[in-house]
């Protein structure tokens, strides 16, 4: 693979995520890596479902009287955004316009940003409630959840500021175009996961 | 080039293991280092079997006892079996379907270092406090209440190793779906690779249930979350689920390759093309299947009620239909061949009727009523040693002989071979089919003592004079290595002479850069076909002879595995809540880690080309296949 | 080969006499000497998926061995380049089909068996006439290393040797009080684990009477691994009619008498709150309620064993109150010197102790 050679919109293939054998073997690998990742987050939804409203005898806390849906909905709205901000990205990478695409992923980055401030708001509103991480069985199988969560949002953030800041002289060609292309699948599958903790965790816990 | 890598000294060769991207160089790291795991925990099964030699013996106290017991275990799964067979994964995999290499060679050696150091810092337990004491199993009420250290080191020791693990699956996936030669459709891959397939799919579905289960162990012990603890509300019975779902799948992540290894002997030594190929595949993949279905039958007895019950009973003795499937889909292959008694065959020979042994104690236990009696007892000791040493152990010594030319490029010596087999194949089945009656007779497991009593002192006097056996099998076989490395003498592409797949096409041991030219495939056996046909020049290619393509050596993967390595070490001692030092030792060690990898996907790393020249030199020179 | 084949042959042979004269087992333990309904039911399973599986085994052995002796290479040539069989869909269908058919034979039976063995449904049921129930039911506490049995209706405790009537079923409620145990009485029946946060419930009967037995009571076992003295964590059973096994109730539910004889009443003065203490964990009465510290000595004079292993002697019960550690590693006994001002117990004050602790019996 030529790293110097120049690529215009025209010469740039339709899949660059594909076009090489590394780019395949990235693609397919990390498709299998996010089948991995769907195991574990089914086994703590499987364990959040088992010590959900578990606790020491007497216990306050319950799904129904903690959480707050409009905080939840509205973090839910900015990473269901930031994923679309991301697919614009990965258009404007496979038209090989590299400034959209900088600009696009920067609206994720600032997003998923917005999105992790409010979660940190969140846990710290309920630590300071006195549903701390010791709590109970509840409040850990909660803060494990979310908190893996969260730590994959913090984990992709990095990720996509690490690809623009290096790559932000050297533009676009196929030794880093499947790595962006990788990353904004990473986003969607966090995105998938957070609808999923939304549902089985907050508006099911509300409901009861 | 792979002249000048013989005439470096100790140090060059040395650093040339520790930044190594090479598979076949990779399969010798996981193969030493598996192997020197194996020998621990066969000391370790030789102390257990001391211990209960005689009843009321005080060899050893029941603490250590408990630990000895529990590392034997944890060692010869995740640290002995898995690993040697990732070394033969390693080594053949690629070359069976003609790849230049694994798909993600620097992930290969990242793999191999994390193995490699959560496996050492499992075993500095020992010295440093005590080793983990709750079993392999580590059922969580036993664990959180141990003290010491032993179980964070057996949490954290996992937990590096196992994405090691899991990492090595991704590679052998990616590999096999993305870098076959052409020609070679899936229908047409060697059993080996296609339980390789199996096995890793298997790893990866299984893996992070047992790292989800392992954070919640480290997380009540180390944080003061409650998963675990019942006056909080946790529920100890979570990590048996979690733990099964990962630990009954990995009983077939170790047979797989192991059939796989054996199907492979079978044809070759039986010069003849594998019965019911398709029915193989398809059984192997329906075991792979049906592992996920099945592993409440490990918690009979834990009171989940008849309806699970019955249901996991039933699903457990479906698996009985596609591994008979298998046996006696092997016995026709032997079946009107022509039989050539060679070590490797006399242990796939011997596997067969271990194996049906242990395969049938296995359906009784589906019965969920009987397991009641033999559950947790010297039955069940008996019938998963039956599977794992009848079955994977044997296919990893059979592999050992097999492959060593293929690997080092020189035979084991047959003599020596047959007698390791020998002493070792009459050693199991002595140590381990009197257990069945022990077990009948009320002997539960993982007791240090038992009274005299009980009536059980002969037979596990027999079965301790079995282990011994085996213990000698194993010091032949040390004996072999060492003077085959001596002697040193050099064999062929094909050394025994039957050779039906790729891997028997390529140099013994192969050149750096594997096939020179990528082989076409024709079809099953596709080297077989070649031969029979009388090609004088191996295989028929399916590209001219062009510069290849290969990736840098990196230490990268050290460094990124040792910083994980660090940080477990104040993330252990942290718990103590009295050490001033941990935090920074935890924070230095993710800097070393995290650091190394922005290190690596920051710099452009795109490897290098070997030269047409350079091929030529060595396809004249007989180092390498290729149109001569 | 030939060689190593006989060497193999005669180990065989060797191993199948063994087994032959070490029989199977004590029939206080075995599974194969099956004492109880449970274990009836679990054995015949046994017997029938051994027939079964034996079948299997047969029918593998016999290709195998024709297949190994009749195409060995130096029989059938060097160069021989034999037929390569691609497989035959109609032997793939026979031994796909036929091991179902097996499968089929075993799982009927399992099924019901499973349902059989789990049905607790006639527990709470009550006698007609009266507010009895008509079974007995047991608590069974396990804790680190001893078990304690409550009677609810009976209203009386005992431990590490459990009582019950023979030919009817016994019910017993289990749990753990601290980590997981598995609670299982071999020649009865098969286990069932002691979770710590649930109850497990199950039934087993006691078919013969455990006097008969040579060493008169039936032999249980923690089957889980909880902790260093997990092979120690034994209790006995004894069997016996139901009028006996009233008469045993009866005694129990009585005061305890004081001591009688001077030694045993030093020891009665040392077990007790002016002495060592022993009482604030170790209930001398066998009326109450599960929950205690320690196991219930109501019955110590009766029983079969010291500390559920060791022979029961006055030599033992000494050793065991001067050392619980060293017996059984890891218990939660105190030792004598913290409760005896930092000092060990005396001879005398052993002797005492344990004449005071064998005079404890509800049996005459």
């Amino acid at each position: 693979m030529d790293l110097n050679k120049k690529y215009t919109p025209q010469s740039w293939p339709d899949h660059p995520e594909t076009a090489t054998m590394e780019g395949k073997n990235k693609f397919v690998g990390f498709w299998l890596l996010l089948a991995a990742e769907t195991v574990t987050f089914a086994s703590l939804f499987a364990t959040y479902l088992a010590l959900k409203d578990k606790g020491p005898s007497g216990m306050e806390f319950a799904a129904s009287n903690l959480f707050e849906l409009p905080l939840v909905f509205a973090m839910t709205m900015i990473l269901l955004t930031s994923s679309l901000t991301s697919v614009y990205a990965m258009y404007h990478m496979k038209n090989h316009n590299f400034k959209a695409m900088q600009a696009w992923l920067g609206i994720t980055v600032l997003l998923g940003a917005a999105f992790l401030g409010l979660e940190i708001y969140e846990f710290n509103h309920y630590v300071h409630l006195g549903f701390g991480y010791t709590h109970s069985a509840f409040s850990a199988a909660f803060y494990t959840l979310v908190g893996t969560h969260g730590a994959h949002v913090l984990f992709g953030l990095s990720w996509f500021i690490a690809l623009m800041v290096r790559n932000s002289k050297r533009g676009l060609n196929m030794y880093n175009a499947p790595k962006f292309y990788l990353v904004s699948l990473y986003w969607h599958f966090i995105d998938v996961v957070w609808v999923f903790i939304f549902t089985v965790v907050y508006l099911m816990g509300v409901i009861g | 080039m792979s002249s000048i890598a013989q005439k470096k000294g100790f140090g060059a060769a040395m650093w040339d293991y520790l930044t190594t991207v090479d598979h076949k160089k990779i399969a010798h790291l996981y193969l030493a280092s598996g192997g020197i795991f194996f020998l621990i925990g066969g000391i370790e099964a030789m102390l257990i079997r001391i211990q209960l030699m005689k009843a009321g013996n005080d060899f050893l106290s029941a603490g250590t006892y408990n630990e000895v017991l529990t590392m034997h275990g944890t060692t010869m799964i995740f640290l002995a079996a898995m690993p040697i067979l990732l070394a033969f994964m390693n080594a053949i995999m690629p070359l069976q379907i003609g790849a230049r290499d694994v798909a993600f060679p620097f992930l290969n050696s990242l793999g191999f270092w994390l193995f490699f150091f959560g496996g050492v810092f499992l075993n500095l337990s020992w010295f440093l406090g005590g080793a983990p004491d709750a079993g392999w199993t580590n059922y969580a009420s036993l664990a959180i209440a141990s003290e010491g250290h032993g179980i964070d080191f057996y949490a954290l020791g996992l937990t590096i190793s196992g994405f090691g693990t899991l990492i090595s699956g991704i590679n052998f996936l990616v590999t096999i779906i993305n870098m076959r030669a052409p020609g070679m459709t899936y229908m047409r891959m060697p059993l080996f690779t296609w339980t390789t397939f199996v096995a890793s799919a298997l790893i990866l579905l299984a893996f992070p249930p047992l790292t989800v289960g392992v954070f919640f162990m480290v997380f009540d012990r180390m944080f003061g979350a409650n998963f675990f603890d019942v006056t909080m509300g946790g529920n100890t019975i979570i990590w048996e689920h979690l733990f099964w779902i990962f630990g009954h799948p990995e009983v077939y992540i170790l047979i797989l390759p192991a059939f796989g290894i054996f199907s492979e002997i079978f044809a070759i030594f039986s010069r003849k093309r594998l019965f019911g190929y398709t029915a193989l595949v398809f059984a192997t993949i329906l075991i792979g299947f049906y592992g996920f279905m099945v592993w409440a039958h490990h918690m009979f007895t834990v009171g989940l009620g008849p309806t699970a019950n019955a249901v996991f009973a039933l699903a457990t003795m479906i698996i009985a239909v596609p591994t008979g499937v298998k046996i006696f889909n092997w016995l026709l292959t032997i079946w009107g061949g022509s039989i050539s008694f060679t070590t490797p065959m006399m242990y796939a020979i011997g596997f067969i009727p271990s194996f049906v042994a242990g395969g049938v104690t296995g359906v009784m236990q589906a019965i969920a009523p009987l397991d009641y009696q033999l559950h947790d007892s010297y039955f069940i000791v008996a019938h998963f040693h039956y599977v794992i040493v009848g079955g994977v152990v044997l296919a990893i010594l059979a592999a050992t002989h097999l492959y060593w030319p293929k690997m080092f490029g020189t035979m084991l010596s047959e003599k020596l071979g047959k007698v390791t087999f020998w002493l070792f194949f009459i050693g199991f089945h002595l140590t381990f089919f009197i257990q069945h009656f022990l077990g009948l007779m009320g002997m539960p497991r993982r007791v240090y003592t038992f009274g005299a009593d009980q009536g059980w002192d002969l037979f596990n006097a027999i079965s301790s004079v079995g282990a011994l056996f085996m213990a000698l099998g194993v010091i032949i076989l040390l004996v072999n290595i060492v003077m085959t490395s001596i002697k040193n003498e050099r064999v062929s592409n094909d050394p025994w002479g039957d050779g039906r797949t790729l891997e028997w096409a390529i140099a013994s041991p192969p050149p750096f850069y594997n096939f020179a030219q990528t082989p076409l495939v024709r079809g099953l056996d596709t080297f077989w076909i070649e031969k029979m046909e009388g090609n004088k020049e191996g295989m028929v290619y399916a590209e001219p002879l062009e510069e290849i393509h290969m990736p840098n050596g990196s230490f990268v993967p050290v460094v990124m595995s040792f910083g994980l390595f660090v940080a477990s070490f104040g993330a252990l001692y942290n718990m103590d809540g009295d050490k001033g030092w941990t935090i920074p030792v935890i924070i230095i060690g993710l800097v070393i880690t995290f650091g190394s990898m922005l290190f690596r996907s920051l710099k452009d790393d795109l490897g290098f080309h070997i030269s047409k020249e350079e091929l030529l030199r060595d396809v004249k020179g007989g180092k390498s296949d290729g149109l001569k | 080969m030939i060689k190593g084949l006989k060497k193999w042959r005669l180990f065989a042979l060797m191993t199948a006499l063994l087994v032959f004269l070490a029989g199977c087992g004590r029939e206080e333990i075995s599974t194969l000497l099956p004492a109880g309904e449970v274990a009836q039911d679990q054995f015949n399973l046994l017997i029938l998926s051994t027939i079964v599986m034996a079948f299997v085994i047969i029918v593998v052995t016999i290709i195998y061995v024709l297949a190994i002796v009749k195409f060995r290479r130096s029989k059938i040539g060097e160069d021989v380049i034999p037929e390569q069989v691609e497989g035959s869909a109609k032997l793939e269908f026979l031994w796909t089909a036929i091991p179902i058919v097996l499968i089929l034979i075993l799982a009927v039976p399992t099924v019901y068996s499973t349902f059989d063995l789990a049905d607790v449904s006639t527990m709470d049921v009550q006698a007609e006439d009266s507010d009895a129930m008509t079974h007995l039911t047991v608590n069974v506490t396990a804790k680190l290393y001893w078990w304690e049995f409550e009677y609810p209706e009976q209203g009386i405790v005992t431990a590490q040797e459990l009582v019950v009537p023979t030919n009817e079923r016994v019910y017993f409620n289990l749990i753990s009080a601290d980590v997981k145990h598995s609670f299982w009485i071999p020649s009865i029946g098969g286990k069932l684990d002691a979770n710590p946060e649930n109850v497990n419930t199950f039934y087993l009967t006691f078919d013969q009477e455990s006097a008969e037995l040579e060493d008169g009571v039936f032999y249980g076992k923690c089957a889980e691994l909880c902790g260093p003295s997990h092979a120690l964590m034994d209790f006995k059973v004894k069997s016996m009619d139901r009028e006996s096994f009233d008469q045993w109730v009866a005694a129990m539910q009585e005061e305890a008498t004081p001591a009688e004889g001077a030694l045993a009443q030093e020891g009665e003065q040392i077990f007790g709150a002016d002495g060592a203490g022993c009482i604030a964990c170790h209930a001398v009465s066998g009326s109450g309620a599960a929950g205690g510290v320690g196991p219930n000595v109501a019955t110590f004079g009766d029983r079969n064993r010291v500390a559920g292993y060791l022979e029961h002697n006055e030599e033992n019960i000494k050793k065991w109150i001067s050392d619980p550690q060293e017996y059984k590693p890891g218990n939660l006994m105190p030792d004598p010197e913290s409760l005896n001002d930092g000092k060990p117990f005396t001879e005398q004050e052993l002797d005492a102790l344990a004449a005071y602790l064998m005079s404890l019996s509800v049996e005459e």
